[in-house]
C-alpha cells in the first residue's frame, strides 16, 4: 500500500464511521416506522406475543431479581460507608430508596435483560436471516414484521417495566437485610427512613424509562438480527452488534430521559 | 419475464444483463457455477431483491413497482423452495406446513389437517407431521419445506438446488415430484441447479447462467449437443477449459 492510499484510507475511515451510523439510525426509524404499521396486525397473533412475553418478562426474572437484591445490598453497605459520622443513618432508607426506584432499578435491569434479551433476540431471527427462514416467510406472504418483530418489541416494552417493578422492591429489600442484619440500622429506622421524601413520581419516572429501554432492547436486537448476513460468524457479530447498541442507547436515552423529567416535567 | 437484469451485491456485478422468458406452463432450468449469482436471479422473481437496472415481470406485472397488497396477492400464486429447506425451527413440520394455509385461507381447522396430510403425503413423508424440523435428515426438510411450499396450489414455482445434498434416490424422487406438477397441473417451474441429472429431469430449457448473462439456451437435447467449449466443460464437469476453478 502507497502512501495516498493510505491516507486516503485514514480520511475516509471517520467520514465512513459517520455515515454507517447515520444509515443505521435511519434503517432503525425505518423500522419503526414499520412496527407501527404492523402494529395492529401483529397484536391480533395473541399467542405470539404470549409467548414472547413469557421469554421475555418470566424468562429474565430469575436473574433480574438476583442482580436487584446485590444492588440493593451493595447500595445499603457503601452508603453506610459514607454516611459514617456525618449523616444520621434514618436516610439510609431514603437514599437506596431513592436511587433504586430513580435509577439503579430501571438502568440495572434494563442492561441486565439489554444482554440477555437483546443478545437471544439477534441470534434467533439473525439464524433465521442466514438460513433464509425470514425470505420464505416474506416469500410466503408473511410480513416478518408483523410475524417476528412485533410481538418481541411489544413484549419486551410491556414486560420491562414489569420487572423493573419487581427490581426494585427486591432491591429495597436487599438494602433492607443489610441494613438490618450487618449495620446495626434497625428495621424501623430503615423503614422510616424510606417513607420520607418518598415521592410516586420518581417511581414512574423509573418505569417511564424502562418502558424506553425495553422498546431499546427488542428494536436493536430484530433490527441486527434481520440485517446478519454471512453464516455462524455474521449471527455472532450481529448479537454482538446488538447488545453493544442497546446498552450505549441504554444509558444515553437515560440521560435524555434523566434530563427531561427531572427538569421540565417534575421541575 | 426477466429483461436485462443488472444487480450489484457489494462490489460484485453479479448479474449483468440477465433475460430470460418463460412461457406459462413451462419448466426451466438455471445451470450455471456455485456463485454466478442464479440463487439471485430467482429472488428477483420472487420480489425479495430488486433488480438495479432491468426489468422483471410475472404475469405481465412488473414486481418491483407492486404495491405491498399486490406483492402479497403474486407472492400467493407463487411458491418457492429453498436450498436449505428453510421450514421455521419454532413450528412442528405439521405447523410449518399449514402456515400458509391458517394465514391466507379461512380452511376450517380440521380442513387444514387434512390438507397438510395430503401434501406430505404427496412429497412422501409419513408420520413426521408433530416433530421439529431440527430432527428431520437433509432429505425430508426439502420435502417438507416442498409442501410448504406448495400448501396454497401455487401456479408458479421456483426451486433452488432442489436436489443438492440429497442421495440419487431422494432426489430422483424430488426430480419425479417437480415433473408431475408441471405436467399434470401445468405449473409454472423455474429451478436453479448444477445438478446435471436433475436438468436433464425437469427441464423444457436449460438456461446457462455464466458471467452474468444467459450464456446458452436450449433444450435438454441442444444443450447436450452444444458445442460451446464453456457449456460443455460444464455439463461434462471437467476442470479443464474456459471456466477457471475458483
Amino acid at each position: 500500500m502507497n502512501e495516498t492510499s493510505a491516507e486516503q484510507l485514514a480520511d475516509r475511515a471517520p467520514f465512513r464511521f459517520i455515515l454507517n451510523g447515520l444509515r443505521d439510525a435511519g434503517e432503525v426509524l425505518i423500522l419503526l416506522g414499520d412496527v407501527l404499521r404492523e402494529l395492529p396486525g401483529g397484536l391480533r397473533k395473541l399467542p405470539l406475543l404470549v409467548q414472547q412475553m413469557m421469554a421475555i418478562g418470566i424468562g429474565s426474572m430469575p436473574l433480574t431479581l438476583i442482580v436487584a437484591l446485590f444492588t440493593g445490598a451493595v447500595a445499603a453497605v457503601q452508603a453506610s460507608y459514607q454516611f459514617r459520622d456525618y449523616v444520621p443513618m434514618i436516610y439510609l432508607g431514603t437514599v437506596i430508596g431513592k436511587s433504586v426506584v430513580i435509577e439503579l432499578g430501571p438502568v440495572l435491569t434494563a442492561l441486565v435483560v439489554g444482554g440477555r434479551v437483546g443478545a437471544s433476540i439477534a441470534a434467533e431471527l439473525g439464524t433465521m436471516r442466514v438460513t433464509e427462514q425470514v425470505d420464505a416467510m416474506e416469500t410466503m406472504g408473511i410480513s416478518p414484521t408483523r410475524y417476528l418483530v412485533v410481538p418481541r418489541v411489544v413484549a419486551a416494552t410491556l414486560m420491562l417495566p414489569v420487572l423493573t417493578i419487581f427490581a426494585d422492591m427486591v432491591a429495597i429489600f436487599g438494602g433492607y437485610l443489610v441494613a438490618v442484619f450487618t449495620l446495626d440500622v434497625s428495621g424501623h429506622t430503615f423503614t422510616s427512613g424510606l417513607r420520607l421524601y418518598f415521592h410516586l413520581r420518581d417511581v414512574f419516572s423509573g418505569l417511564i424509562k424502562s418502558f424506553f429501554f425495553g422498546a431499546i432492547i427488542s428494536t436493536m436486537g430484530c433490527y441486527y438480527g434481520l440485517k446478519s448476513e454471512g453464516g455462524a460468524e455474521g449471527v455472532g457479530v450481529a448479537t454482538t452488534h446488538a447488545v453493544v447498541a442497546s446498552c450505549l442507547l441504554i444509558l444515553i436515552v437515560d440521560y435524555l430521559l434523566a434530563s427531561f423529567l427531572f427538569r421540565v416535567l417534575f421541575a | 419475464m426477466i429483461e436485462g437484469v443488472w444487480k450489484r451485491l457489494g462490489a460484485k456485478e453479479v448479474l449483468r444483463g440477465v433475460d430470460l422468458t418463460v412461457a406459462e406452463g413451462e419448466s426451466v432450468v438455471i445451470i450455471g457455477r456455485s456463485g454466478t449469482g442464479k440463487s439471485v436471479l430467482l429472488k428477483h422473481v420472487v420480489g425479495l431483491i430488486d433488480p438495479d437496472r432491468g426489468a422483471v415481470r410475472v404475469d405481465g406485472q412488473d414486481v418491483p413497482a407492486l404495491s405491498v397488497k399486490e406483492l402479497l396477492d403474486l407472492r400467493k400464486r407463487m411458491g418457492m423452495l429453498f436450498q436449505g429447506g428453510a421450514l421455521f425451527d419454532s413450528l412442528s413440520i405439521a405447523e410449518n406446513v399449514g402456515l400458509p394455509l391458517r394465514e391466507h385461507t379461512r380452511i376450517a381447522e380440521t380442513q387444514v389437517d387434512l390438507l397438510v396430510h395430503e401434501k406430505l403425503h404427496l412429497v412422501g413423508l409419513e408420520g413426521v407431521e408433530t416433530m421439529r424440523p431440527s430432527s428431520l435428515s437433509g432429505g425430508m426438510k426439502k420435502r417438507a419445506a416442498l409442501a410448504r411450499a406448495l400448501a396454497l396450489n401455487p401456479k408458479i414455482m421456483l426451486y433452488d438446488e432442489p436436489t443438492t445434498g440429497l442421495d440419487p434416490i431422494t432426489a430422483d424422487l424430488i426430480n419425479r415430484l417437480i415433473r408431475r406438477l408441471q405436467e399434470r397441473l401445468g405449473i409454472t417451474s423455474i429451478a436453479v441447479t448444477h445438478d446435471m441429472r436433475s436438468a436433464y429431469h425437469i427441464a423444457d430449457r436449460i438456461a446457462m447462467l455464466h458471467e452474468g448473462r444467459i450464456h446458452a439456451i436450449g433444450t435438454p437435447a441442444e444443450i447436450q449437443a452444444s458445442a460451446d467449449p464453456a457449456v460443455r466443460q460444464f455439463i461434462e464437469g471437467s476442470a479443464e477449459g474456459p471456466l477457471l476453478p475458483t
